[in-house]
């Protein structure tokens, strides 16, 4: 094979792999202008789905709940995740380090179905027990904080290990307590890995449905129960127009990410650039 | 070898001060491996003291008891009195600078140097001129709004050099301080820190592998082993005298003569050496070794080399040989002269111009002084 071959089956292999991604979400794009009310037949283009998303009550509150609780997960699972992270890669070879590992990982091949089954049963004895918690929105941010610590967890010590101590020892050899040397030298050489995290448990957060469907109660459906409960009952052209939204979104946040990355990128080169 | 430090300063020698930091009978074991095994050092005010040894001969180990990453499991340590042991690395008055200089990549040079006086309880004003101050110390001032990773390697050593100076410490200890600039940088960094080291008359405690930079800079040197300390003396003395088969080869090259004691007195003693094809004469009295095996240390720049039929050539130990290897360093040659009994003696020439060449008979020759005896 020679290269203009082997170029040619490469793009053709690229090509076909995008649009084997990027195939259904564009359909969705399309089909949310459809004023047809059958999903797959088109007729021609309109925007009254997005109206009428804009006066279902059941879609905005539930929309407004998942960010709440995407919101109040993420920051719980962040400053958890955190700790988990530094004791795990600073602490040394502490009693019971493997065990506490393992609780904090375990998340990350525990099946759903399992966390959420075992998570009701819990809520549901604790309630009886204590009468707390009640199932709302307070059981989602706690199920869904369980979960996403792993994942912060595992950001933040992979960044930990990356960072010299060898810098924070510096700082306590330079007569800073070990608060200060967190706050004052840990803190901000992770802080990167931080917003990722946080980010990370936001979007699984946002995404949850088969641990949210166990735990939540009837006043408090999250955005993918709802969306999920009315697909069951038939394809609705006002899902097509939410999730073309939601893909807006998503777009807008990850194109900003890049351009503050490439940016900070460039700057940091110029300056290194500048003559002595 | 140690004309760098002229300045006549011997408190070891003469005893009159009390030292500053004393080590006593430091054990310190992970899981079961000795790092440091009972290690004992006096060190006085104004030294600049090295460690030097090996991987793993618990050099660095030993340093970081001092600024406290680590606790010995048996002994003492004392700064001017103080107990170090019950303070922690933030207490101590102590500052290290680290290998790899450990600079807080997100603050600027001005930032990281002002760090230690955060908990000093001073002014900003004060802070700033002591900042400044420390600047034009190590010549960074227009350097002071830059990140670590705008600087060069020797910038970055120097501006972990003034953070490390800022809180005036009483004892400096650098973390193998050269070791990551290429060879030229290090060599003009060698008198850098030993003037800065003269400026502010710290004592500084250096670990270091590289014996070049031991001897250049020390005023005293401590070899270390397997987690002891072999030798401590200063660097002439060190080269000069080696107590031990291990410093003996450890710091430069040297020949190793074999053989029982056969002959001792004030004037000088005898050694029996096969290798050598007979008695050698070494100038010191070694009745305490008397009919012991001993080795007798002879450096390779103290043998001379002659051709065979030089008739004028004298020395107190003569031997001949036959030239096998040479290599040629610019100012020095190294011969290699294997004797009859087999023996490789090597032999450093300067570049005078004479050059012997390879399987040429040579003689080879070295003065009763030249040797030392070595029993352990």
């Amino acid at each position: 094979m020679n290269a203009a071959q082997s170029r040619f089956l490469l793009l053709a292999m690229s090509l076909l792999a995008i649009f084997f991604l990027y195939a259904p979400i564009v359909s969705i794009v399309i089909y949310s202008f459809n004023e047809s009310q059958l999903v797959t037949v088109w007729s021609r283009f309109s925007t009254k789905w997005y109206a009428a998303l804009l006066h279902d009550d059941q879609i905005l509150r539930a929309t407004r709940i998942s960010l709440e609780v995407a919101l109040l997960s993420a920051t719980g699972a962040t400053v958890l995740g955190t700790f988990a992270g530094y004791v795990l890669s600073r602490f040394g070879r502490f009693p019971g380090r493997t065990l506490f590992s393992g609780i904090v990982m375990a998340p990350l091949v525990m099946p759903e179905i399992i966390m959420g089954i075992s998570m009701l049963l819990l809520f549901v004895a604790l309630e009886a027990a204590i009468g707390w918690p009640p199932r709302d929105i307070q059981t989602i941010v706690m199920a869904h904080i369980t979960f996403a610590t792993a994942f912060v967890a595992v950001v933040v010590q992979s960044r930990l290990a990356e960072i010299d101590v060898s810098i924070e020892e510096a700082a306590a050899d330079l007569g800073a307590r070990p608060l200060q040397v967190f706050f004052l030298v840990t803190l901000p050489l992770i802080a990167p890995a931080l917003v990722s995290g946080f980010l990370l448990a936001f979007s699984l957060s946002l995404d949850d449905l088969v641990i949210t469907s166990f735990v939540s109660g009837p006043s408090s459906t999250t955005l993918p129960v709802v969306i999920f409960s009315k697909v069951r009952l038939g394809l609705n052209p006002e899902i097509n127009a939410l999730g073309t939204l939601i893909i807006l979104f998503v777009g807008v946040i990850a194109t900003l990410a890049t351009f503050r990355t490439v940016f900070a990128d460039w700057r940091g080169r110029r300056k290194v650039d500048a003559p002595a | 070898m140690d004309v760098l430090r002229d300045d006549g300063l011997q408190p070891w020698a003469e005893k009159k001060v009390a030292p500053q930091l004393r080590i006593s009978n430091v054990v310190k074991t992970f899981d079961g491996f000795t790092a440091v095994d009972d290690v004992s050092l006096d060190i006085y005010r104004g030294e600049f003291f090295s460690l030097l040894g090996g991987s793993g001969c618990g050099k660095t180990t030993l340093l970081r008891m001092l600024a406290g990453f680590e606790f010995p499991d048996r002994g003492a340590i004392t700064v001017d009195g103080l107990d170090l042991l019950k303070l922690q690395p933030y207490e101590r008055p102590l500052n290290m600078m680290f290998q790899n200089y450990a600079l807080f990549p997100h603050m600027t040079v001005a930032k990281n140097i002002a760090f230690g006086l955060r908990n000093e309880g001073l002014g900003p004003d004060e802070v700033e001129k002591r900042v400044k101050k420390s600047l034009e110390l190590v010549q960074l001032s227009t350097f002071s709004e830059r990140k670590p990773n705008q600087l060069s390697g020797g910038q970055r050593q120097r501006v972990a050099l003034a953070r490390a100076l800022i809180k005036r410490p009483s004892v400096l200890l650098l973390d193998e301080p050269l070791s990551a600039l290429d060879k030229k940088l290090r060599e003009a960094t060698q008198f850098e820190l030993i003037n800065i080291q003269k400026q502010v008359g710290v004592t500084f405690i250096m670990v270091t592998h590289d014996q070049d930079e031991a001897m250049a800079m020390s005023t005293r040197i401590a070899v270390m082993d397997k987690g002891r300390v072999v030798q401590v003396g200063e660097p002439r003395e060190i080269y000069e005298y080696p107590r031990s088969r291990f410093v003996a080869t450890f710091i430069g090259s040297i020949n190793l003569l074999e053989g029982p004691v056969i002959d001792f007195g004030a004037d000088g003693s005898r050694v029996e050496c096969a290798q050598w094809g007979g008695p050698v004469q070494v100038a010191q009295d070694l009745a305490a070794l008397a009919s012991h095996h001993v080795a007798i240390g002879v450096r390779p720049e103290k043998i001379r080399l002659a051709r065979a039929d030089d008739s004028a050539f004298a020395a107190d130990n003569i031997a001949e040989g036959v030239v096998k290897e040479i290599a040629y360093l610019g100012d020095s040659m190294l011969y290699r002269v294997q004797l009859p009994g087999g023996l490789l003696v090597k032999v450093a020439a300067q570049n005078l111009g004479v050059w012997f060449a390879a399987d040429e008979p040579v003689r080879i020759g070295f003065d009763a002084s030249a040797g030392v005896a070595i029993d352990k």
